[in-house]
């Protein structure tokens, strides 16, 4: 059976006046059903980029210059415009991060509910309501009748992103992108929504791409992960493997620089410098500005993402050495 | 670093704001009778604490708990409706503006998003120099420049760059700028609301380094509002964690982090993200925070409480001191109903 989502050297690239911008410069990731990864970078770092190339969602001056997006075995960036609105939405769903900016402020719930059904499946109104109703139910809104009548600004915060995470599901997808879909909220209600996601694509055999910065919602939801730098992979595997032993001295520095494993009070890691801009992202390796390792090939020659423990483990990194594994600083 | 001078200290602060409007706003009809109803925001809710000299105080608490309110308040920029404010034993809330001027010198705050708290019209030059120049009339243009560059190096920007404007600096760079305009009127205390909770990970250690690095070098006293946990337990000395305008614990932060005693402080715990920790069961609360137009009757956490009884109901805890130096305002602990 081949993979849910199949990326393969993907490129986005934004034409402006003075020349081509490369946001996403070779991405390749799989996805394989009911999988969660965790998409990971700073801002900047391509990883919305990613998220919207995926459901053939960039907008101009933005377009994709290269690679495939293989979902269920559709190469989706070559489907016709209406093709793909019955995919987006249908069988992939997306949740953004701010969920007052999601929903329409002059519709009940229950219209965007039901419209968002009908959209997709000749359904009546009737029906369409009580599919709303049981999806309410599912994301823990008590009594989704009443629910169904209300404005989102009669909701809070956290309710609100849950009816973004049940309109969601109203389809029954087989993958969610959400991006960035706890950051606008507070821990507690952050870990009730990151709760109930995990727990739902559980029971419900969904695949998830989780776009966030935060190392520790990845860490507790996630089975694999890539992050990203300046529009490329620079690690990727199991998120286990991958937090408790980086490789890639971006990973490595991004974290050490979390205050939570160091002795308060003390000298946070802190990696010189910031990402690059899109317009002047250095040769070679896009990190070696910032890097404690980097060798004179890093300046010319950009690393390619190589397999490490069986292609359980990618990493691209001049100085890792390939036989033993470890970077050779250690 | 930490001294037993108390360089401020509040007593039973209230703020509230008025959000009523015009009278017209306040009329309403109920059961065929007009009445005139005013709505206020009880954000800060008898407060009282203390700052030592050379100590990170924090305050953590979710948003709209009226931390933010509590930081301005602290330096006067809002009146407080009720309570003492005390700068090393002089009250300074019931100063006027231009007797508050000789303590703004010395009190300074640095803001959450830097985007917003630089005058994009404004150089850095310009910027860094109009506290200074405000402060002492009589200063010479070339002492101005000189401290200028002083503070600029100092936070880790060029002196170079002190004729560009602030979009043409990244926002890891506007914070250092921030926070040099903070420090170009050498002050004592800085008030820090949530410095780095606009800023990507990376970036974040070096602005919290730079201020550790501040606090050391010139024995700065900082009082630190932000909601990130983490930070949190790596800067201060001591935490103060608010729920609905009123302190629900405030203890030595390795106490804190070690032993929270207030079933708020521990529910917000448990629901911070480890990393290489598969997820655990954390503390769940019920319902959402009541807003604090319509604050509940006696303790403000009752209705979200798992321990709650009937006494919680009626009579407003206050924060009782237990053995370990944690202040819990929690009527379950003062009874020893709830086990650490």
């Amino acid at each position: 059976m081949g993979h849910l989502l199949e990326i393969i050297d993907l490129e986005v690239k934004f034409a402006l006046r003075f020349g081509e911008l490369t946001a996403i410069n070779g991405v390749s990731l799989s996805l394989d059903k009911g999988d969660r990864l965790g998409l990971v970078g700073e801002s900047g770092a391509g990883k919305s980029v990613t998220g919207f190339a995926i459901i053939n969602l960039i907008s101009k001056p933005g377009y994709i210059s290269g690679g495939k997006v293989l979902f269920e075995g559709i190469e989706l960036n070559k489907l016709p415009y209406e093709a793909m609105r019955a995919i987006r939405g249908n069988r992939i769903s997306m949740i953004f991060q701010d969920p007052m900016m999601t929903l329409n402020p002059v519709l009940t719930i229950g219209t965007q509910m039901i419209e968002t059904l009908q959209a997709h499946q000749s359904i009546s109104t009737k029906a369409a309501e009580e599919i709303a109703r049981e999806k309410l139910h599912k994301v823990q809104i008590s009594s989704p009748g009443k629910r169904l009548k209300q404005y989102p600004h009669e909701f809070s915060g956290g309710m609100r992103q849950r009816i973004v995470i049940a309109i969601a599901l109203l389809t029954s997808p087989a993958l969610i992108i959400a991006d960035e879909p706890t950051t606008a909220l507070d821990v507690t209600i952050q870990a009730e929504i990151m709760g109930l996601l995990l727990a739902l694509c559980e029971s419900e055999e969904m695949g998830l791409i989780l776009i966030t910065h935060d190392l520790g919602v990845v860490s507790q939801v996630t089975e694999k992960i890539s992050v990203m730098y300046a529009g490329k992979i620079v690690e990727a595997g199991l998120t286990q493997t991958v937090i408790g032993d980086p490789k890639h001295p971006y990973t490595k520095g991004l974290i050490k620089a979390l205050p939570g494993s160091l002795q308060p009070g003390s000298r946070l890691n802190q990696i010189p410098g910031m990402m690059p801009t899109l317009t002047d992202i250095p040769p070679g390796c896009a990190f070696h500005p910032r890097c404690n390792i980097r060798g004179l090939i890093c300046e010319s020659e950009s690393p390619a993402l190589i397999g490490f423990d069986d292609y359980r483990r990618m990493i691209a990194c001049h100085m890792v050495d390939k036989d033993i594994g470890i970077l050779s600083h250690d | 670093m930490t001294s037993n001078q108390k360089l401020l200290t509040i007593n039973n602060l209230v703020k509230h704001f008025d959000i009523s409007g015009g009278l017209l706003d306040q009329l309403s009809l109920e059961k065929w009778r007009l009445v005139r109803r005013r709505t206020t925001v009880k954000a800060v809710n008898d407060i009282s604490f203390s700052i030592y000299t050379g100590e990170t105080f924090s305050v953590v608490g979710e948003s709209g708990c009226g931390k933010s309110t509590l930081a301005r308040t602290t330096l006067c920029l809002y009146p407080p409706d009720k309570g003492e404010i005390y700068y090393k034993n002089e009250r300074i809330d019931t100063l006027t503006s231009h007797q508050l001027l000789p303590f703004r010198t010395r009190m300074q705050m640095i803001f959450q998003d830097p985007y917003a708290s630089l005058n994009p019209r404004k150089t850095v030059q310009q910027t860094l120099a109009e506290p200074a120049t405000f402060h002492n009339p009589g200063i010479s243009s070339r002492e101005v420049q000189q401290k200028v560059a002083e503070v600029m190096d100092m936070v880790g920007v060029d002196p170079q760059w002190a004729n560009r404007y602030p979009h043409e600096f990244s926002g890891g760079q506007r914070q250092r700028i921030s926070i040099a305009r903070a420090l170009m009127v050498d002050p004592e205390f800085i008030v820090a609301d949530e410095p780095v909770s606009a800023l990507d990970v990376s970036i974040q250690a070096q602005i919290l380094n730079l201020l550790m690095e501040a606090q050391q070098q010139r024995g700065l006293t900082y009082m630190f509002i932000t909601h990130d946990l983490s930070v949190v337990r790596h800067i201060s000395s001591r935490v103060a964690v608010m729920y609905l305008g009123t302190i629900c614990e405030l203890a030595p932060s390795k106490v804190l982090f070690q032993t929270p005693r207030h079933p708020y402080t521990q529910a917000l715990l448990s629901a911070i993200p480890k990393l290489g920790e598969r997820r655990k069961r954390h503390t769940k609360l019920q319902g959402e925070v009541p807003t604090p137009i319509d604050l509940p009757s006696g303790c403000v956490f009752h209705n979200r409480c798992l321990y709650a009884d009937e006494r919680c109901v009626r009579e407003i805890p206050r924060l009782n001191r237990l053995d370990t130096g944690a202040n819990v305002a929690c009527h379950g602990v003062e009874e020893d109903r709830l086990s650490p």
